[in-house]
């Protein structure tokens, strides 16, 4: 096992540059996801920590080691592909074993080390199978199953279970985090789901158009995300921002579209007058009494219940918002409620810079 | 109830189902009736004169004179005959030797051109002009380029000094032999390497990433990844390769007419010669019906190679 070390990596493919100077370092063991949407580099960076590109500027240690020139082989990583790639002309056994064997690794060493991957993964009764005649799910675990073979320093994922149905893909989470907490092999997972990411990672590193976004622990970036786009991106429902003016008077208040009026609390000094983001997330929206005074008022557009929860789309000043609510309201399209959001989790941020204000 | 009733039609007679009955609703019968067309056409334009021409070999048929069974004359005389023998030799020679040489270049040329590179498009538009141009255009080109006089081959190894005299390609037997070999490889290159190329195409780049993580060099690649999957592909291609290259005619009739002395003549040119040229219609025949045997061996050596493997049996849900 190893750290992983990334310091100002870049990478251009001809005259494009898809990667601006990326620094994460990586502790001995740790879980780390990399998130962003699609474009953003997170990929072709997971391609160059395995030697699959080259590394345009900055440099990439695995170990004590830079690895920038060091070829794929000689950098003892194992990756799984998001379409597995298993070698259809291979048993389970020989896809396991194929590292070993170009090693000229001993049979019997090779063998043991199958076994030993096949009965962490429930393998063992499909060792003579040949790919074809596999489930996704089993796919899956064969690449696994290939790359724990190997006993890497590091294990590289991208977007591993983005080809399975909805709910292999829990499934298949779980018991790659399990394997993770067993074998606790530093690991580093790429994916473009968020709640894959706040689910598995112990640190989570968000891109977007190439850059470095955000690093933290999942509920660091939920509870304190840096900018908007992080705040946007982590958490489903995503959460709401209101565009306006920032009036601060003792306590504060966020003026928003069409006059509508939100409290805020705590908030940054000198920054009466500053446009703001207004960022609240759909669960911290409370029902208030009509008549309060609290909270703005919002005409209902679409009500989407899905058993444990209610989300309620709302034009709130003429913004579309989402609430979500445990308890089961009886709302009804049309029908104007007062949102109340609570001034605690509320997340201010600079219109222009789009940087979180609030500490 | 009995209103809407009044205005149904009254039930149809209830009778026994007949035979005629289960065959208009057979879904076989009327695929028989589909299939009818297509079998008519190969049988007229394929079946009957393949029959025809067995049956000629059995007859001591002429140009212009209608022939008598015979039996199997025309094969014990065929037997007998050393230019026959001759010919069978050239054709297996011509054909192992030149499909082994386009197999190699052809997967070659497929791996080249399976690489990134510049003018990639072009370059494969490129290589298949020797397929294109008509082969007996191709095989004047080459007729040319082997004369005796005006090759420019012997002209450019006389002005770098490496030959003295013109070299005589077509008029000495293993020269000419080497020579229309070396034009068939010419012509039958492309069709190889852009048929492997496609195969080479199927295979995922996500495959050659694994093996290359897993320590595969280049060359393991190529043994472990590339060619084990290229197998199905690489049978069905030699296959047509084989089976072109046996009955070639064009470049042989065009460059040698079978010369020097039958040194190049092919089973097929051989068997026109008798037949059309000199006008023995049933020894013709006999001889280009002795081509049968070798051409269903290699169908059959492709059949076994051509067998769905194990790896590739099973759901298909990928």
């Amino acid at each position: 096992m190893a750290s992983v070390a990334i310091r100002d990596v870049r990478k251009a493919f001809g005259t494009t540059a898809v990667i601006h100077g990326v620094d994460i370092s990586i502790l001995d063991g740790e879980f780390v996801v990399l998130v962003g949407p699609s474009g953003c580099g997170k990929s072709t960076l997971l391609r160059m920590i395995a030697g699959l590109e080259n590394i345009t500027g900055g440099e990439i240690a695995i170990g004590d080691r830079v690895v920038n020139n060091v070829p794929p082989k000689e950098r003892d990583i194992a990756m799984v592909f998001q379409n597995y790639a298993l070698y259809p002309h291979m048993t389970v056994a020989d896809n396991m074993a194929f590292s070993m064997k170009l090693r000229k690794a001993p049979k019997e060493e090779i063998d043991a080390r199958v076994k030993r991957a096949a009965e962490i993964l429930g393998l063992n009764v499909l060792l003579e199978r040949y790919p074809r005649q596999l489930s996704g799910g089993q796919r899956q675990r064969v690449a696994m199953g290939r790359a724990i073979v190997r006993d890497p320093q590091v294990f590289l994922f991208d977007e591993p279970l983005s080809n399975l149905d909805a709910k292999l893909r829990v499934q298949m989470r779980t018991e790659i985090k399990e394997l993770h907490q067993r074998l606790k092999t530093t690991t580093v997972y790429v994916t473009h789901d968020q709640i894959e990411a706040m689910t598995m990672a112990d640190k989570i590193v968000v891109m977007h158009d190439g850059i470095v976004e955000q690093i933290g622990a999942p509920l660091e970036l939920y509870d304190k995300p840096a900018n908007v786009f992080v705040a946007g991106f982590i958490g489903s429902p995503a959460m709401n921002f209101l565009k306006g003016k920032l009036s601060v008077n003792g306590t504060g208040t966020f003026v928003g579209p069409q006059g509508v009026r939100l409290p805020v609390v705590n908030p940054p000094a000198g920054a009466n007058g500053t446009e703001v983001i207004y960022g609240i997330r759909p669960e911290h929206f409370t029902l208030a009494e009509d008549g309060s005074g609290e909270g703005a008022e919002a005409e209902i557009i679409v009500i989407e219940p899905t058993g444990s929860e209610t989300q309620v789309f709302a034009n709130l000043g003429g913004e579309e918002v989402v609430a979500v609510f445990r308890e089961r309201h009886q709302f009804k399209p049309g029908e104007k409620i007062r949102l109340r959001p609570d001034p605690q989790y509320v997340h201010l941020f600079d219109a222009t810079t789009g940087k979180r204000l609030n500490a | 109830m009995s209103i809407a009733l009044q205005g149904a039609k009254p039930a149809r007679e209830i009778r026994e189902v007949t035979a005629w009955d289960r065959l208009k609703v057979n879904k076989n019968w009327l695929g028989a009736w589909f299939m009818l067309p297509a079998a008519a056409f190969l049988i007229l334009f394929l079946a009957y004169p393949l029959g025809l021409g067995v049956w000629l070999s059995f007859t001591d048929a002429r140009l212009g004179r209608e022939g008598v069974f015979v039996g199997l004359e025309n094969y014990d005389f065929l037997r007998d005959d050393p230019v026959f023998w001759l010919s069978v030799f050239n054709t297996i020679l011509y054909t192992t030797v030149a499909s082994i040489i386009k197999f190699a270049i052809g997967l070659y040329l497929a791996l080249l051109l399976n690489e990134n590179m510049p003018f990639k498009a072009i370059i494969r538009a490129v290589v298949l002009i020797p397929f294109i141009v008509p082969t007996v255009l191709s095989a004047i080109a080459f007729w040319w380029l082997f004369d005796p006089q005006f090759s420019i081959i012997s002209w450019s190894l006389k002005k770098m000094g490496l030959i003295t005299q013109n070299i005589d390609f077509l008029g000495d037997v293993w020269n000419a032999r080497w020579s229309v070999i070396f034009a068939n490889i010419w012509r039958g290159v492309p069709f190889v390497a852009i048929t492997l190329l496609a195969g080479l195409q199927t295979v995922s780049p996500s495959l050659y990433e694994a093996a290359t993580i897993d320590g595969a060099s280049p060359w393991q690649r190529f043994r472990f990844i590339t060619y084990p999957l290229l197998t199905p592909i690489i049978a069905v291609v030699m296959t047509f390769s084989v089976l072109f290259t046996f009955t070639d005619f064009q470049l042989i009739w065009v460059m040698t007419r079978g010369g020097p002395v039958n040194a190049t003549h092919l089973m097929a040119t051989f068997s026109y010669q008798r037949a059309i040229m000199s006008g023995y219609l049933g020894e013709g025949a006999a001889i280009a019906t002795a081509m049968i045997p070798f051409l269903l061996a290699a169908i059959m050596v492709s059949w076994f190679g051509l067998q769905r493997r194990k790896w590739q049996q099973g759901a298909d849900n990928d």
